[in-house]
């Protein structure tokens, strides 16, 4: 097990250098090949030639791709400097880079926006797995049923109506009309209820969409299961509905659901940016958000970093969880 | 980036549709608020249009801004937004400014930290200024000729603190000798020989050569005074520290701002900024419908970007709210440009001009209303030597000409028409819409234009490069202007001036280089009368439309919104249709 963990981390610490030299060559070796110049973007739109020249040195784009993709990877040990014009900034480690738009390093604009985005999703993430699964569980044994269709009708609804519509529509009954709730982070050490009634309109928004998918997903994989062997040996042996059911069905079932629950919480980890955006809470995804229309590369870079962190840990996480839950999965 | 334009559509087309549920939620309720031209308070539509609303000299309570837009630098020397040069006046004060006053008296420029608006020689080549006494710095200390110099100075760093104006470097030091103050070997950083400080009350400007727009180069917050010991160079626009009447107390990038008053600036000393309100905030927003039904519930005070109300909250506004909407000019011109390396023949040009319908042109920029005014010229009203009635091309009739414009063909020698591209920023729906109507428009008189959207954040490398916009076969390119400071050579230069021509980064689109109009300038630019130079300027204007390189569209207009508590309400010309904010206050 412990060789497998092992094993599994260095995969992950490989993935995410793959991923940042990917990412840094995507924004700026291809705009070079394309004929663009990154640092004219942050140049004004009155800038002349040694400007634009001058933030090129600072930022180190004159550099070849894997200088610049080890001066990155090095700066989030041990930091690093941007140095040009008479000017010298120092980025501490954690540096993921320098956002010049902001003139902040990366680290310091995110670092306070990831409590938002891990409040928001982890709250959400447990909405949405309580009430899909146990819509879905519902649905399966009560299949053909009113109750089953009325549950897959909304589920339909939740699956298809975007985010952003739902979250619109939110804001407009719960703040607009009747005035009970609105979205805003309130940090949980300055007030739990705040925390609270601020993220709770996000949180039902966000899990309306998944836990329509994980209804339906839950009662698809739940029914397959109730019609195995091993489900109707169980129940011919005498076993009590709620054992069959409990330790038997419910193991098989949470499987795939465990596999989707860990890539979904990984990824919105990296930033819910429509959920985020459409409630302005200053989450990863709203950095993102602002970052793609700010064109600013190393905020961008930073975030995909961390999406790509969340998913591989998250997924891990998940593959070792596989052994708790389904006794037929064992690793050695 | 496609994806996140595919988000944005997204999110746009699920706020309509969110909107629209609205709309027809509340009507069914009813509204309540007034109709008509008069609100509920008794404010009136347009109420702060060329006149001061709620006059009140009362101070205290807290200015509360909404903002879907980040400056691009709070830094003096950095910051070109339209709103930053606005709101810099709480925190920067320069030589002179732009008066305290309603619509285009703005426009006139009164003494701020000198005494009076200078003692210009008779050649137009030295400026001379006197400090006055009393102005200071946020920590009490008094604020000097050399502070303001340092100031200047830091816009030759560009390569530190890119991305402000530079009129003042390219006027100071036309062949770029100095290297800005970060290289300056001098022990002083004072070694820009263009500006001398004889003593701490006294600044003299030495031009090479006179400019009579020199004292609206002033004017602008990059001629803001910086003290050395707290330049934090790229990082001071993250905490400015402060010559007006308020200081920064905090801020954070993308999420908010908070002001505070400066107790050592005094007011004996300024006659421009009212400083009523005890605090002013700013808080950053992702969703602008959000931020729009927050302005109209009265969280928020007013939009400190004002560009204007979002589609989705239009027309309630309009219906149950105008008496807290303006609907000022903005000084913009939304246009369509004819490179001459691609339509060479000016009869070509003519017969688009003619071909297109302004009526509908101006309903896809969204209404006279939420788009602006049918343009006929390409002078702005508020400049001097505009004349908004000229109307060569017969425009103002709403109305295509196509009889003119078969005419006009038929001279170019294609009097079936021609095939030409329409190039469109992807990132401006607005100009898309317009887009489509011109093909529209043209399409009638047998000219057949295809639209290439861009990406509108390489402009600069796209359109901005003559030699791009010749390959790519770019006939007509819709875009829009506004001037940096009121006058013809703010607005007009940069888009006709051969000299202007940049092969990087370039606005004279069309590529127009006459002798004729480049000497014009020379001599509106020697002019210190604004009003004989407004005269040149509209004699430059008229050559503009000879030459038939600008299908002009709209003077643009905004519907902006302001709260029923603001007092000293009035949109200023020199801040583009923007509330004064120096002026505005929140108690009655």
């Amino acid at each position: 097990m412990l060789a497998y963990i092992v094993r599994r981390l260095f995969a992950v610490v490989v993935m995410l250098l793959v991923v940042t030299l990917v990412t840094l060559s995507i924004f700026f070796l291809i705009p070079k090949l394309t004929g663009s110049d990154p640092a004219a973007m942050f140049v004004g739109k009155q800038a002349d030639p040694a400007s634009i020249e001058g933030i090129r040195q600072k930022l180190g784009l004159d550099e070849p791709i894997l200088v610049q993709f080890w001066h990155f990877v090095s700066g989030i040990f041990v930091g690093r400097d941007y140095t040009g014009g008479g000017d010298s900034i120092h980025c501490a480690a954690p540096c993921f880079g320098y956002s010049f738009k902001t003139e902040q390093d990366v680290w310091t604009m995110l670092v306070d926006r990831i409590p938002v985005t891990l409040s928001m999703v982890v709250g959400a993430a447990v909405l949405w797995l309580l009430m899909g699964v146990t819509t879905g569980v519902v649905s399966a044994l009560k299949r053909g049923t009113a109750i089953d269709r009325a549950a897959m009708v909304t589920a339909l609804a939740g699956v298809s109506l975007p985010i952003y519509f739902t979250a619109m529509l939110a804001m407009f009954l719960f703040r607009t009309q009747l005035g009970w709730l609105d979205a805003k982070y309130v940090p949980f050490a300055e007030s739990p209820g705040g925390w609270f009634a601020g993220l709770l309109l996000p949180w039902v928004t966000l899990a309306f969409l998944y836990a329509a998918m994980y209804a339906r997903l839950t009662r698809a994989t739940m029914l397959e299961v109730l019609g195995e062997d091993y489900i109707r040996t169980a129940r011919a042996k005498g076993l009590p509905e709620p054992v069959v059911l409990g330790k038997h069905a419910m193991r098989s079932t949470m499987t795939p659901i465990l596999t989707i629950f860990g890539m979904d919480l990984g990824a919105l980890v990296g930033g819910a940016v429509l959920t985020e955006t459409a409630f302005n809470l200053s989450g990863l995804g709203n950095a993102a958000f602002k970052a793609v229309g700010d064109r600013d590369l190393p905020v961008i870079l930073a975030v995909t970093l961390i999406t790509a962190a969340s998913v591989v840990i998250a997924n891990l996480v998940v593959d070792l969880l596989y052994a708790v839950i389904d006794p037929r999965v064992r690793l050695a | 980036m496609t994806l996140m334009s595919t988000q944005r559509r997204r999110i746009a087309a699920g706020a309509l549709l969110a909107a629209a549920t609205m709309v027809v939620t509340t009507a069914c309720g009813g509204g309540n608020g007034g109709g008509g031209d008069k609100g509920k308070d008794g404010l009136a539509f347009n109420g702060g249009v060329n006149k001061v609303l709620n006059a009140s000299d009362k101070k205290g309570g807290e200015l509360k801004f909404i903002g879907s837009q980040e400056a691009d630098s709070w830094d003096p020397q950095r910051g070109y937004y339209g709103f930053v040069w606005d709101f810099a006046r709480y925190y920067t004060r320069q030589l002179v400014t732009f008066k305290a006053a309603p619509g285009t008296a703005s426009t006139e420029l009164v003494s701020d930290l000198a005494t009076d608006t200078g003692k210009v020689s008779a050649d137009g080549l030295t400026y001379t200024f006197t400090l006055k006494d009393g102005i200071a710095w946020e920590d009490g200390k008094p604020i000097t000729s050399k502070d303001i110099k340092y100031g200047i100075e830091r816009i030759w760093a560009q390569d530190v603190i890119s991305g402000g104006p530079i009129y003042l470097q390219q006027v100071l030091d036309p062949k770029g000798e100095y290297k800005g103050p970060y290289k300056d070997t001098s022990p002083d950083k004072l070694g820009l020989k263009a500006i001398e400080t004889p003593d701490d009350k006294t600044i003299v400007f030495k031009l090479p050569v006179a400019n009579g727009d020199f004292l609206q180069m002033l004017a602008m917050p990059a001629a803001s005074p910086v003290r050395q010991d707290k330049d934090t160079k790229s990082k001071y626009g993250l905490k400015p520290f402060s010559s007006g009447p308020y200081k920064w107390e905090s801020y954070t990038p993308n999420k908010s701002i908070k002001l505070v008053r400066n107790d050592k600036w005094d007011a004996k000393t300024d006659t421009v900024r009212k400083a009523l309100p005890d605090k002013i905030s700013v808080t950053f927003t992702t969703n602008a419908d959000d931020m729009d039904n927050r302005l109209i519930e009265g969280e928020y005070d007013l939009d400190i970007n004002a560009t204007g109300v979002g589609a989705a909250a239009r027309q309630k506004v309009l219906q149950q709210h105008k008496g807290n909407i303006d609907n000022p000019q903005t000084g913009f011109i939304r246009y369509a440009v004819f490179p001459q390396t691609v339509i060479d023949n000016v009869e070509c040009r003519k017969a688009i001009i003619y071909a297109a319908d302004s009526k509908s042109l101006q309903t896809a920029r969204g209404g006279p209303q939420a788009g602006g005014d049918i343009a006929s010229n390409m002078l702005p009203p508020a400049i001097k030597g505009a004349d908004p009635k000229a109307d060569p091309y017969g425009k103002l009739a709403g109305k295509a000409d196509v009889a003119k414009a078969k005419e006009a063909l038929a001279k170019c020698g294609k009097p079936n028409g021609f095939k030409t591209t329409i190039a469109v920023r992807n990132n401006k729906p607005i100009e898309i819409a317009t887009a489509e109507s011109l093909q529209q428009s043209l399409k009638a008189v047998g000219i057949e234009a295809q639209i290439d959207q861009f990406d509108g954040a390489q402009t600069s490398g796209i359109i901005g490069s003559p030699k791009v916009v010749k390959e790519k076969g770019y006939g007509i390119i819709i875009m829009g202007w506004g001037a940096d400071f009121p006058s013809g050579q703010g607005f007009l230069q940069p888009l006709v001036d051969g000299r202007f021509i940049l092969q990087s980064g370039n606005n004279n689109f069309s590529e127009l280089n006459d002798p004729a109009i480049n000497g014009l300038f020379d001599q509106a630019l020697k002019e210190t009368d604004p009003v004989k130079a407004g005269e040149l300027y509209k004699q430059i204007n008229t050559k503009v439309s000879e030459a038939a390189v600008y299908l002009p569209f709209t003077h643009e207009k905004n519907i902006i919104w302001r709260s029923s508590r603001l007092t000293n309400v009035y949109t200023a010309d020199a801040y583009n249709g923007r509330y004064d904010y120096a002026s505005l206050g929140v108690v009655k």
